[in-house]
């Protein structure tokens, strides 16, 4: 097809219109020079432009400019404020108990939900990993929770998690637990609500990460695995001895991932208080994290100069935790050997 | 002359787990794991069909009831919330995002992956470092830039932040990389074909099965994003599905027959998308996993 085009040759047909514009010959064959120059030149900068470009706009220049707008009064609702806050926003952020409070759930929620996450994630890829049949079906029935909308899930789990008529309560009540005289308020206390939303995370992000598992399972040695049955290893112990550390990159990958967002968690807590646009997570704030303390601050409380300022303690957070987690994960899967 | 090797050798060498054939626990748990995956999905279609008694019910109602249409009629018809709208909205913001991602992505995965120009390994670090960013950071002074160009309250401002990611580049270029062979794209290069030429006739066709999957995940994920849809299009007449369904739960007393309904109707498109290209969407996930 594309043979008949070959380059420099008068005879080519007329095809692309803009090529073949009358004139000298050599006239045109610099002329195409040119196009071919700028081609090998340029026309690489130019398709990878409109990432470079759209992240500059909406990445980079907000990242930035939101340092700016942390040093300054930015009241929606007030713009007759003295332009520059200097450290003012911050330094109240250090006594804000809203803020400590969000933190400490965000915390809570966030370590109910991590590490029974990638536990049972490792679980589920290792049963994946067996020879099944309909092996596809099983996969793709793992990330049923993946592509429901957080948005969904949050209202189904919401009424699960009712007081009187929900769910949870009427399964505890069948092992015995709380049961209809006694039933737990999952809104009424710190624990319980974080339970709640842990759930929720949990149960949107096993499938995921299993399957993130199962993909690094899938690429171990096969040889690595005569070793163990010599030394009469069980399915249990090879899981734990030889499958995690040689995935050790992944789950590193995993944890990090968590951390991101699960420190930026803001849609389960948001819709499962009933009064969701208040933003408080909770009469008292039982449950709200610092993502929907930012949303709070900004667009409740219209005050942009402070939500910015809390978006930056989250980023360093977020910073500390990520590394402090890849450290932890870094030994405890890999100096098992 | 001893004929036979011994027999005991092939029972001492261990099997992989992926050569084990499963056996009956490993399927009780994938049963059990299957059943806590579905059953808030199947319960959300319970409640999408029953009146307001069956959430008022020990043992709770895990029977659909007939009320469907009732209660999307009434979703539909409630009047500030633009259910009907929302729904054409995500359909839009979602086409449009993915297909800007899938051509833009392609591009430069393209550019990266095969073309030799200044600088281009630095550049690539720097689109795989800003996958670590986490996107949340700046999204108040995004919002203050969504202000100066006019663009809250409007889908616009959904879509403009989504048209081109880094994770889609990253996939583009590790797949192009390992599909395209390098002599294709040089012998048309001889033949004087120009280099959109080459990623029209040589790179689109050989990188079909990843803009399957890489649009995949790129519809699910936008059409499910909440918090920055919730922070410049609440409000408006123009809310996303998700704003909407978060909206018919917003008020004092939450009908929610009606929530879930909502709620039912926005995850059809992506049980269906899940039906079709679960296969896919699967590859995506555990391609992403080995090479990143």
């Amino acid at each position: 097809m594309s043979t008949t085009r070959a380059a420099p040759a008068p005879s080519s047909r007329p095809a692309g219109p803009e090529r073949g514009r009358s004139g000298g010959d050599d006239r045109r064959l610099s002329w195409r020079d040119r196009l071919y120059r700028f081609d090998m030149r340029y026309m690489p900068y130019l398709m990878i432009a409109p990432f470079f470009l759209l992240f500059i706009v909406f990445g980079l220049f907000p990242l930035l400019f939101n340092a700016v707008v942390s040093l300054r009064n930015y009241r929606l609702d007030d713009p007759t404020l003295p332009y520059w806050a200097g450290g003012e926003n911050f330094s109240r952020l250090l006594g804000d108990e809203d803020f400590w409070n969000a933190l400490y759930n965000t915390f809570g929620i966030f370590l109910l939900s991590s590490v029974p996450q990638l536990l049972l994630a490792l679980v589920v890829a290792s049963l994946l990993n067996r020879k099944l049949r309909a092996q596809t079906w099983w996969r793709v029935g793992v990330l049923l929770p993946y592509v429901t909308p957080i948005v969904a899930s949050t209202m189904v789990f919401s009424v699960f998690f009712s007081r009187d008529f929900g769910m949870a309560n009427w399964v505890l009540g069948l092992f015995g637990l709380g049961g209809p005289d006694d039933p737990i308020d999952w809104r009424a206390d710190k624990l319980h609500s974080w339970i709640a939303i842990a759930t929720m995370v949990n149960w949107k992000w096993i499938g995921y990460n299993a399957l993130l598992y199962l993909a690094a399972m899938q690429s171990i040695p096969r040889d690595v695995y005569e070793a163990a049955a010599i030394d009469g290893a069980g399915p249990w112990k090879q899981l734990w001895r030889i499958t995690v550390p040689m995935i050790q990159p992944v789950v590193l990958f995993t944890v990090i991932l968590s951390t991101i967002g699960g420190l930026q968690l803001f849609t389960e807590p948001m819709l499962f208080d009933p009064n969701a646009q208040a933003a408080t997570g909770g009469p008292n704030g039982e449950w709200q994290t610092i993502a929907q303390l930012i949303y709070k601050v900004g667009w409740k409380d219209l005050n942009l100069g402070y939500a910015a300022a809390m978006s930056w303690a989250l980023f360093l957070i977020i910073l500390i935790v990520a590394g402090v987690n890849y450290l932890v994960t870094n030994r405890l899967s890999g100096g098992q050997r | 002359m001893t004929v036979a090797p011994p027999r005991r050798r092939p029972r001492l060498v261990a099997r992989a787990p992926q050569e084990t054939a499963a056996g009956l626990w490993t399927y009780l748990f994938l049963a059990l794991t299957m059943l806590f995956a579905a059953f808030p999905l199947y319960w959300m279609f319970v409640i999408a069909t029953s009146d307001d008694e069956a959430l008022a019910k020990l043992p709770p109602a895990i029977v659909p009831g007939d009320r469907f249409l009732t209660n999307v009629d009434e979703v539909f018809s409630l009047q500030d919330v633009y259910f009907a709208a929302s729904l054409v909205n995500s359909v839009i913001v979602a086409t449009v995002v993915t297909a800007s991602v899938l051509f833009f992505c392609s591009l430069a995965g393209f550019a990266f992956a095969k073309l030799r120009f200044q600088g281009s390994n630095a550049l690539m670090l720097f689109v795989v470092l800003t996958l670590t960013v986490p996107n949340q950071l700046g999204i108040v002074a995004l919002y203050i830039v969504m202000g100066k160009l006019g663009w809250n309250g409007t889908l616009l401002a959904v879509i403009a932040p989504g048209l081109v990611t880094a994770f889609g580049v990253f996939y583009m270029r590790q797949f192009i990389v390992n599909t395209v062979p390098d002599e294709l794209v040089e012998s048309a290069r001889m033949d004087g074909a120009t280099t959109m030429r080459v990623y029209a006739s040589i790179v689109l066709p050989a990188i079909r099965p990843a803009l399957a999957v890489l649009g995949l995940l790129t519809f699910v994920a936008t059409w499910n994003d909440f918090q920055w849809p919730l922070i410049t299009l609440s409000g408006t007449d123009f809310p996303t599905s998700m704003v909407a369904v978060s909206d018919l739960a917003s008020g004092n007393y939450v009908i929610y027959r009606r929530v879930l309904a909502g709620a039912f109707i926005a995850t059809v498109p992506l049980l269906v998308m899940l039906f079709i290209g679960g296969r896919q969407i699967v590859r995506g996930i555990m391609e992403g996993a080995v090479k990143s």
